[in-house]
Order: structure tokens, then C-alpha cells, then sequence
């Protein structure tokens, strides 16, 4: 789960990491209010989950409750890139002397964590790295191990941060090194971390990706949970319990196994057509899984065909022609269904569906002619 | 011959009296596998239609002698459950467990590592791994595969019963066919795999089935390069996922550029692998293989 970056600072701040006083805004007297409360001059920031808020007028200075109004209503309902801007966070401004970039996440080639800081903050850390590779100090950090207070320091004094920032920064990586293991994120970044004409350090913005196998020992998360922005189709797939990717064509997928799953999106594409989600059942096969799977495909208006694929691995065959049997009687299904249905006991499964075959119900015995049927009645192809 | 596994492996599960852990142990006991014990403190003394239940590791591997411990706890005890394995002196640790946050898994495959460094740790969140006619431990539905040469390694579940099924269905047979999981920090890579088959007699050609996200396939494609005198037939999904999604797995995500599936079939192709476009393309490759040897 990624969160906003107000949600971050949030965050941030239960591991005593500093950033900047502010408040959440969704209109624009709640704007003017939280900038009251910050102190100006203030920064209205647009809070959406996409990278280039700045280039594209989500971020703005002001000096005064009016030059806060005329922001705040030009950000609000700001199309950026895709993303429309529901949310701002209002937060007094910083004097900076110097930005610097610092991270946290899993290196799976090394099997350990990475820490990266540098000096050149306030770009993306990409292009730093594509650039200047120099420019950043790496440290793999061994989860038995943890970082150190030493280790902190040598990240600081080896990318080369201002000595007046030094110990500030060691404390906000030690900070931070907290927030990304016990607050269990698979990413804490933030850019920039900024070094104050003062000498004080303070994250000036917060990424923050958490891990979602983790909910279990995080309660905290829950307040996270409803405002993430997703699409229709997705919040009804998780509402049921499914793994569901929304895509851009009209061939409705659904297959157990998240690799099959992908596997097959992969097929259809290559006979020619484009799936319209990757759906991903799991390993069960029950009619209450199917019929909800069935449900989220049938509510998209896109979906011209819905393609079936299982192998029963461990799901016996007839389990699955059951399950599927009576999903179609819970659920009126718009779009014909190719199932292809594999593995254990797949012929007593063909054979219960075979009395229900229709124009709408069509089984196939294989991966690769099933999708060539499913493009077909999609009219692609 | 095979890898990891054969005939002789002796197995314990802990999570025995879990109705997964029941449901698979008995089903791995069906198939041949030496199912020798179970583990779970508070039923320790009772037994699983024969099988005997111990309170802990240590405790279930001096009585039966395994050296192989597959594991079925719920993902919030499966970090506490490895390391009794391993600090027990398990030599194969098999977590199928699914859903083990990544800190976890980062922090039980390191301190293993330094403790124990000739203990394996396959998966977590994998579907296990079978050598055909002979051992079968976890989820891979191997009744109908044939023994035979060539390996199977991949990283997802159904991705590797499809694997088997091509085969199968041309009549290929199979020496160990390995399921390494699709998390973020799996214990046994696709080299350690390949590493293994190219040092298995028994075994002449490996397939091996990938997926989108990081960038295992790349470095198992640098060691078939310099490494493999076997050829090698693979394919990888996600060909059409979307950048920045997680599609299912946790590992399975493109980052930025990296971890295409297009970006891991050039990198097999220019290894001399031969790459196919679907499950079904790369049966076809290596019945031709097979046929070649």
C-alpha cells in the first residue's frame, strides 16, 4: 500500500522523524484554516500518488490566506497526469540551504536491505543514479544487524552531506531505518531532506510504501486503508478477497495462480487480443470465489469475452465445474465464458460442464486455443 | 537421481494438525514420501492417521532422524517456526506459507545464513518441490508425471503444474521439478537450482519458468552462460503487466525499467537459452531438446 505523502509525514512522525507543521485540506477554507494554524508563508501541496506534482502546478508557494485560496482552488480538481487532486496538505514553508536525498528498501539480488543518502536531494533519485552514480552512498544492511549509529554516520560523511548537517541526519536515518523495519515498509524515501539556513534537518517529503502482508501487526494502518485512490473495478475485487489488476482491454481474465494468471493475459495478447484485468483466484476454486470473480468481471462495460482458466492443481476438476455451474446461476453473466479447464480430474469437470454449453458457456481443452476462442468472440482478431 | 530430495529424505511438518498441514502431509505420505513426523506443542503425543506429533523440532528430529521440515503455520509464526528448524539442524526448510511480511523473510533468511550456512531454506510462499516417484513435498500435484531428465524449476504454483503438464503430455519425463516461490526474498534461487541440475547426473536439460520482478532470471541467465553445459529452455510471464503493479506475487512487480519480462528474455536468449512465448511454445522447445540428446 503506498501512501500519500500527508499520510507518510504521519507516519514519519510516529518514529519521531521531523517534518514540517501542517494539516489536510479537501476544500479551500480548510486550506486557509490549516495555513492559520501552520504559520506563513505555507506550501499547498496536491496529495496524489504520482511523481512530477511541481512541473505540473500541484505545488505552490503562498504568502497569505488569499494567495492560499487562489492555489488551493486552482489544485483541487487538477488533473495530474491521470490523477485527480481530491486532497491537499497545507504545511508552513522551509528556508532551505541544502537538499539532500535519503531511503530505505529491500535489495532482493542481495537478499538485504539498501540504504541510500545523498547530497544531490530535490530530483529524482533515478536520474542522480543514471547521471552522477557517485553522487550517492550505498550501504547494504544486514537485517540481523541492523544499522548502527556508525553506519548512519559513514552514509552521511560518504555522500558527502554539509558537517553541519551531519548529526541531524544521522538521527533522522536512524529514525527512519525504524519507521522502514518495524513500521514494516517495503520503501521509506524522502527527498528532499533538507538542511535549514538554520542548521536544523527536517524531511520535506515523505514516500512511503508499506507492506501489506504486515496489516496483521499494524492496526494503526487501518486509518490508511479507505481514502488510497483505486479503481472501481479493484476496490470490488478486494472487497471479495481477489487479486485484481485493472487493464485497458476488453477480454475478461480469470485464472487461479497469480502466475497463471499473468500467464495468461501473456496468451491473450499474443493471439491477438488485449485482457481487460489480471485476476488471480487463488488456489480454491469454490462457487463463492468464482461467483465473486465472475461479479467483478461482469461489472466492467468493457468486457467483450470472459476467458477461464484453471488448473486444478490440487482443486479437483468437478470441484471447479461445480463452482462455476453455480456462480452462473447466481450471477447473469453479459459476456460469452471460454473456459479452459486442466489438471486434476479436468475431464470429470468437462464433462459436468458439458450440459451447460452454449453459445455463452464454450470449453476448450487448451491454454492457446481457448484464448484464440476468447479473442474471437471479443471481435479482435 | 535428482536433486534435494529422493526416495530416502525423511520429512517432518510443522503445523501437522493445521488442516493444511494434515490435508498435505497425508497427501505427500499418499504419493511415497517419507512423512516421519509432525510438529505442534500443544497436541505433542498424539498422532496424524500414524504419524507422530512432537512438541518441537528438535524433539521430532532426534526420534526419526529428518533432515527435511515442510512448513504449514500461518504466515504471523511461520518467521519463529524456520528459525526452530534451522537452530534444530534441519538441513531442507520448506516454508510453503504465503503472506510472511518482507522484514521477516529478509531477517530469517540472514540470520539462518550466518548460524547455519549449509541449512536450505526453499520458498517461503512456494508450492514446494518433487522428485517424481520418489519424494513430494508441499502442493505440486505429481501423480501423473514421469520420471525421467529434465529439471523443472520456476517461481510460481500453477505456473509449475503447467510445467509439468507440457511435458507430461508429450511424454517427457522429469528428474526434480523445484517450485522456488515468488516472494520478495526467496531462500533457494534459480541458480542454486540450475547450479544443482547441471550437477545432477540424472538430469540432461532444465526448463525453467519465470516471471516479471527483480531480477533473478537476469543472474540465472549470466550463470547459464558461464556455467551450464546443459541446455536450458525457459519462458517468463508478465509479458503484458503493467509497470508499478503487483500482479499476485509479491516479487512480481516492474520497477522503473527493470524487471520486464521482455528485459529477462533477451538476457536468457543471449545466454543460449532458448525462450518460449508461452507455457505451451516452451514444451514444444524442449520436446525438440529432448529429442537432440
Amino acid at each position: 500500500m503506498d501512501l500519500f505523502e500527508y499520510q507518510g509525514k504521519q507516519y514519519f512522525a510516529r518514529y519521531g522523524i521531523s517534518v514540517s507543521a501542517g494539516g489536510v485540506a479537501d476544500a479551500v477554507e480548510d486550506a486557509v484554516a490549516q495555513a492559520d494554524a501552520a504559520g506563513y508563508p505555507v506550501v499547498v501541496k496536491a496529495q496524489v500518488q504520482v511523481g512530477g506534482r511541481g512541473k505540473a502546478g500541484g505545488i505552490k508557494l503562498a504568502a497569505n490566506a488569499d494567495e492560499v485560496r487562489e492555489h488551493a482552488g486552482n489544485i483541487l480538481g487538477l488533473d495530474i497526469k491521470g490523477h485527480v487532486v481530491r486532497r491537499l496538505w497545507v504545511e508552513h514553508a522551509s528556508d532551505i540551504a541544502e537538499e539532500y536525498y535519503a531511503s530505505f528498501t529491500l535489495d532482493r539480488s542481495a537478499k538485504k536491505h539498501l540504504a541510500m543518502v545523498s547530497a544531490k536531494g530535490g530530483v529524482e533519485i533515478e536520474t542522480v543514479a543514471e547521471e552522477d552514480p557517485t553522487a550517492i552512498a550505498k550501504m547494504h544492511v544486514d537485517p540481523v544487524d541492523g544499522l548502527t549509529e556508525a553506519d548512519a554516520r559513514k552514509l552521511v560523511e560518504e555522500a558527502g552531506l554539509n558537517p553541519k548537517a551531519h548529526d541531524g541526519a544521522v538521527e533522522i536515518l536512524l529514525n527512519l531505518w525504524r519507521c522502514y523495519t518495524e513500521g514494516d515498509a517495503d520503501l521509506v524515501e524522502i527527498n528532499p531532506l533538507i538542511l535549514t539556513p538554520e542548521g536544523t534537518v527536517h524531511a520535506l517529503d515523505a514516500k512511503v510504501s508499506l507492506d501489506d502482508n504486515a496489516a496483521f501487526r499494524h492496526p494503526e494502518w487501518e486509518e490508511f486503508a479507505g481514502v488510497a485512490q483505486i479503481d472501481p473495478r479493484e476496490a470490488m475485487a478486494k472487497a471479495k478477497g481477489l487479486q485484481y489488476v485493472g487493464l485497458d482491454g476488453d477480454v475478461g481474465i480469470i485464472a487461479n495462480g497469480a502466475g497463471l494468471a499473468m500467464s495468461t493475459c501473456d496468451v491473450v495478447n499474443q493471439v491477438g487480443g488485449s485482457p481487460a484485468n489480471f485476476l488471480d483466484i487463488g488456489g480454491g476454486a469454490s462457487a463463492d470465489v468464482m461467483a465473486g470473480a465472475l461479479e467483478v468481471i461482469n461489472a466492467d462495460a468493457a468486457v467483450k469475452s470472459i476467458f477461464i482458466n484453471i488448473f486444478g492443481g490440487i482443486t479437483k476438476g468437478e470441484d471447479v465445474a461445480n463452482g462455476i455451474v453455480q456462480a452462473l446461476g447466481r450471477v447473469d453473466i453479459k459476456a460469452p465464458i471460454v473456459i479452459r479447464l486442466d489438471g486434476t480430474n479436468a475431464e470429470q469437470g468437462r464433462e459436468i460442464l458439458k450440459s451447460y454449453e452454449s453459445d455463452k458457456l464454450i470449453s476448450v481443452p487448451t491454454m492457446v486455443g481457448a484464448a484464440e476462442k476468447a479473442v474471437s468472440l471479443a471481435g479482435g482478431n | 537421481m535428482s536433486i534435494f530430495v529422493n526416495k530416502d529424505t525423511k520429512v517432518i511438518v510443522q503445523g501437522i494438525t493445521g488442516s493444511q498441514g494434515r490435508f498435505y502431509a497425508l497427501r505427500n505420505r499418499d504419493y511415497g514420501t517419507q512423512v516421519v513426523g509432525g510438529v505442534s506443542p500443544k497436541k505433542a503425543g498424539e498422532d496424524v492417521e500414524g504419524i507422530p506429533v512432537f512438541a518441537t523440532v528438535a524433539e521430532a528430529k532426534e526420534a526419526t532422524g529428518a533432515t527435511v521440515s515442510m512448513i504449514l503455520v500461518p504466515a504471523p509464526f511461520a518467521q519463529a517456526a524456520v528459525l526452530e528448524a534451522a537452530d534444530a539442524g534441519i538441513e531442507l526448510i520448506v516454508p510453503l506459507t504465503e503472506g510472511i511480511p518482507a522484514q521477516d523473510e529478509a531477517l530469517f533468511y540472514n540470520r539462518v545464513k550466518r548460524n547455519h550456512p549449509n541449512a536450505r531454506i526453499l520458498g517461503p510462499n512456494c508450492p514446494g518441490l518433487v522428485t517424481i516417484g520418489e519424494c513430494n513435498i508441499g502442493f505440486i500435484p505429481a501423480e501423473v508425471a514421469l520420471p525421467g531428465e529434465v529439471g523443472i524449476v520456476s517461481r510460481s504454483g500453477t505456473l509449475t503444474y503447467q510445467a509439468l503438464k507440457e511435458l507430461g503430455e508429450k511424454g517427457i519425463g522429469v528428474s526434480t521439478c523445484v517450485g522456488i516461490g515468488g516472494d520478495p526474498v526467496p531462500g533457494t534461487s534459480f541458480i542454486d537450482c540450475l547450479s544443482a541440475f547441471e550437477k545432477d547426473p540424472a538430469t540432461k536439460a532444465v526448463i525453467m519458468f519465470g516471471e516479471i520482478g527483480g531480477s533473478a532470471e537476469e543472474e540465472a541467465a549470466e550463470f547459464i552462460a558461464k556455467e551450464m553445459s546443459k541446455p536450458v529452455v525457459a519462458y517468463v510471464a508478465g509479458v503484458t503487466a503493467p509497470p508499478g503493479r503487483k500482479m499476485g506475487h509479491a516479487g512480481a512487480i516492474i520497477s522503473g525499467s527493470k524487471g520486464t519480462a521482455q528485459a529477462k528474455m533477451d538476457a536468457l536468449t543471449a545466454a543460449g537459452v532458448r525462450v518460449g512465448l508461452n507455457p505451451t511454445e516452451a514444451g514444444d522447445l524442449m520436446a525438440e531438446v529432448v529429442k537432440g540428446l
